[in-house]
């Protein structure tokens, strides 16, 4: 079949466009990484919403809101280009949000949205300058601000695989509080057995943050990122096994009785290494740094989980390591292919 | 060695390869046009000297300018026809480079070339033939053959690399010439051999091109003399066929920053130039035309032509039929290396392999972004430098301190930009910040 051109002689070619090479680009865009981001978060939510009710929606919505209204003003404010179409704003939202105990007055995170998009994020200078990550600023600023409403609104999940457990003092209290104030066997007792324990954690009916509670879910939306190739396997791992390892080497009564499952599972170890420390901007840019990256992070987490005065510590483990991405970047570099003859200049 | 595809172990990127456009299409030549425009300076070196003035009839192989000093190559008239003037002209590059512009006398007869046995030549002999047929790398880089073919004694070359890589996207110029010039690609091989005194020599292929290795290989098979030559396969991967990739997948040498070839024993060609010294060795004939890729979805017909040197792209677009309503960019060369151009009034020169038609679907032009340090960059670099760093430093007004991110290792293969999704213009960023870094 012919098929129908316009074909144009040499005298009417249209005006060329010119431009530096390459002359041809990959796919990806830094909005398509930020939405396939938030598509990935999505399901952490939904689940959110069957566990602790349709305020984890709201308090979600709040914090969405909240960061995008927060970078519009600022932009416009700053005259600077209303970059809100990204999709970065609404990430950092939505990170927020999963951090928050479903408990806390509705309207608790707006400040947490401020402090993250003003302050952490575009008066450091916008996206891709800022220090620190900027939803565990926001959650780090609620935390000193609200410290009761933050550290106590946990909602007992309204389903639970197992068993429902018994209505006592700590029905409502999250797992890292028990294991830190009443030991493992007093979670094991509680939930049953540790099996159960287990497979509740896996799919994440116990009380905790609004997205941080689903491993499971976390992690189908963490893998998709890889097989995207828009985040690398080495700060995730090197995170969550040395939760894992340090825990078991230290989380028990003695040496080497701690359990390392459980440690990786509850708080905020999957959403953390998955979605926060894997933040492009505050960690590092080659694969030596991100596995330093990981491992500080991880050993942080466990330290202020064992001898620190919060029951978890993934968002301050985070947000120290953040500030030294720039030096692991300096320290780290890729290995040249071919340096002139004598070294390194 | 077995069979399996050599490549690089660091970097590099998956562009899709569009060579489907083009890659089926036999050579084809293309016929005389009314004029054309002939630059004195189509190689990397000073120009040459014009030896033609104004109202000059010049005959097809005549010489139109000599050598004056320094690096260079001699440069030859594409066609039988009266000088019109001896002026300035746009190159591929966009510079403005001086030009003698023929008007074609297009009855007069076609030279025929015999082929000559060269074999009784000694090296110093084939030396000067490719010296005087003006024959520069024909890859792009428009290196003068002659003068890689003179390596010092002292570098111990033993090894000849015909580069078939073709890792460029959209082209397949060298493609078409190993599929059909298989045996005179293998004889002008046998020529360099004997101009470097070596016996070895690999011809590297990407595996996204069987039929020219099946051709090679049956040509290498049938043409066995004293020497060693080896078509070997080697990954589809951009950019394979960039020279210090090329000889690291193929000796596991690596050739030091600001270094050569013949520093770790190689001499590396292009097929395509080997072809150009096989026809200025065996059959006596200057380099004045070439096989170019017409391709993209702008133009109405794609083609391998053999076109003459100087030929204007104008008159290559009306002999194909014109280009499509939605052309939008029109590249000399390869979509990674090339280079746009903003008129079709310029000439094909000797490194012209490839003209691409691109339409607004395939030409990204996305505005640029900030870094958001994504690194992803730093896993596309074929040479271990840091590109993200290198355009913050730029964008900060500090490209004098760039050298420690290795700026000049850099040779701007674009696969940093290629993979950036922020769209940020890194080779630009890295050019500029060449001018300004201390070695």
């Amino acid at each position: 079949m012919e098929e129908q051109v316009t074909v144009f002689k040499e005298a009417e070619v249209p005006r060329l466009s010119v431009g530096v090479s390459p002359h041809i680009r990959a796919g990806d865009s830094v909005e398509r990484i930020m939405w396939t981001v938030v598509v990935c978060l999505i399901p952490p939510l939904i689940w959110s919403i069957f566990l602790f009710g349709i305020r984890s929606l709201l308090i979600t919505l709040v914090c969405v809101l909240g960061c995008v209204a927060t970078e519009w003003i600022t932009q416009k404010a700053l005259k600077r280009p209303i970059t809100v179409k990204d999709g970065s704003a609404v990430i950092t939202g939505i990170l927020l949000a999963y951090t928050i105990p479903p408990g806390v007055p509705i309207w608790t995170p707006i400040l947490g949205c401020v402090v993250a998009i003003y302050i952490a994020k575009q008066l450091m200078g916008g996206l891709g300058y800022n220090i620190f990550n900027p939803a565990l600023i926001g959650r780090a600023f609620l935390v000193a601000t609200f410290p009761v409403a933050m550290t106590s609104a946990w909602v007992r999940p309204e389903v639970y695989l197992t068993q429902a457990p018994q209505v006592d003092a700590i029905s409502s209290a999250t797992p890292l509080y028990i294991i830190k104030h009443y030991g493992l066997p007093a979670l094991f007792e509680k939930y049953g057995s540790q099996g159960k324990v287990y497979l509740d954690f896996l799919f994440g009916s116990m009380p905790g943050c609004i997205g941080e509670t689903s491993a499971l879910l976390i992690l189908i939306g963490g893998l998709y990122l890889l097989y995207k190739g828009y985040i690398t396997w080495h700060i995730p791992v090197s995170m969550i096994v040395t939760v894992g390892v340090l825990s078991w080497i230290f989380g028990g009564e003695g040496f080497f009785q701690g359990d390392p499952i459980i440690a990786v599972l509850t708080g905020g170890v999957m959403l953390g290494a998955f979605f926060m420390a894997t933040d492009y901007v505050t960690s590092p840019n080659y694969s030596t740094g991100k596995i330093i990256f990981g491992i500080g992070a991880g050993a942080l987490t466990v330290l202020i989980r064992l001898k620190g005065g919060y029951p978890e510590g993934v968002c301050y483990a985070i947000l120290l390591m953040n500030p030294l991405t720039p030096a692991l970047d300096q320290w780290f570099r890729p290995k040249r292919f071919a340096p002139p003859k004598g070294g390194l200049k | 060695m077995d069979n399996s595809a050599l490549t690089f172990y660091k970097g590099g990127v998956h562009p899709p390869e569009r060579k489907e456009l083009c890659e089926k299409n036999p050579i084809e030549v293309m016929p005389l046009p009314q004029e054309v425009s002939i630059p004195f300076s189509q190689h990397f070196g000073s120009p040459c000297k014009p030896l033609v003035k104004k109202n000059d009839e010049v005959k097809e192989g005549d010489l139109l300018g000599a050598l004056e000093s320094g690096m260079g190559a001699v440069v030859h008239s594409s066609v039988s026809g009266k000088v019109k003037a001896v002026e300035e002209c746009l190159n591929p590059m966009g510079a403005k480079v001086l030009a003698v512009n023929i008007q074609v006398d297009r009855d007069s007869a076609p030279i025929a070339y015999q082929p000559t046995e060269w074999r009784n030549n000694s090296p110093q002999e084939l030396l000067e033939k490719v010296k005087a047929a003006g024959i520069v790398g024909m890859g792009g880089a428009g290196f003068p053959a002659h003068i890689k073919l003179s390596p010092p004694k002292e570098a111990g070359v033993d090894t000849l690399i015909l580069n078939g890589a073709e890792c460029e996207p959209y082209l397949t110029t060298d493609h078409a010439l190993m599929r059909e010039r298989s045996k005179e690609i293998l004889e002008g091989a046998k020529i360099i051999l004997k101009i470097l005194g070596i016996k070895r020599c690999f011809i590297g292929v990407e595996e996204n091109k069987p039929d020219a290795i099946r051709a090679l290989r049956e040509a290498v098979d049938k043409g066995k003399e004293d020497n060693e030559i080896q078509v070997v396969v080697l990954k589809t991967k951009y950019p394979q066929g960039s020279e210090k990739q090329l000889i690291y997948a193929i000796t596991q040498r690596k050739v030091p920053g600001f270094g050569l070839p013949f520093d770790v024993g190689v001499v590396v060609q292009n097929v395509a130039t080997t072809y150009a010294i096989y026809e200025a060795v065996a059959l006596g004939k200057p380099l004045y035309e070439r096989v170019v890729t017409i391709t993209g979805k702008g133009i109405n017909r794609t083609a391998n032509l053999l076109i003459r040197v100087g030929t204007k792209i104008k008159d290559v677009v009306d002999y194909l039929g014109g280009t499509r309503e939605d052309l939008r960019r029109v590249v000399v060369g390869g979509p990674m290396m090339g280079f746009a151009v903003p008129t079709l009034d310029i000439p094909v020169t000797k490194t012209t392999s490839g003209i691409l038609f691109l339409t607004k679907e395939e030409v990204d032009e996305s505005p640029y972004k900030g870094c958001i340090r994504c690194g992803w960059c730093l896993d596309a670099c074929p040479m271990g430098i840091m590109p993200n760093e290198i355009g913050i430093y730029v964008e900060a007004d500090r490209a004098q301190e760039t050298g420690q991110f290795g700026v000049f290792e850099c040779f701007e293969c674009g696969s940093c930009a290629y993979v950036c999704p922020a769209k940020r213009p890194l080779v630009q960023f890295i050019r500029y910040a060449k001018t300004k870094a201390k070695r």
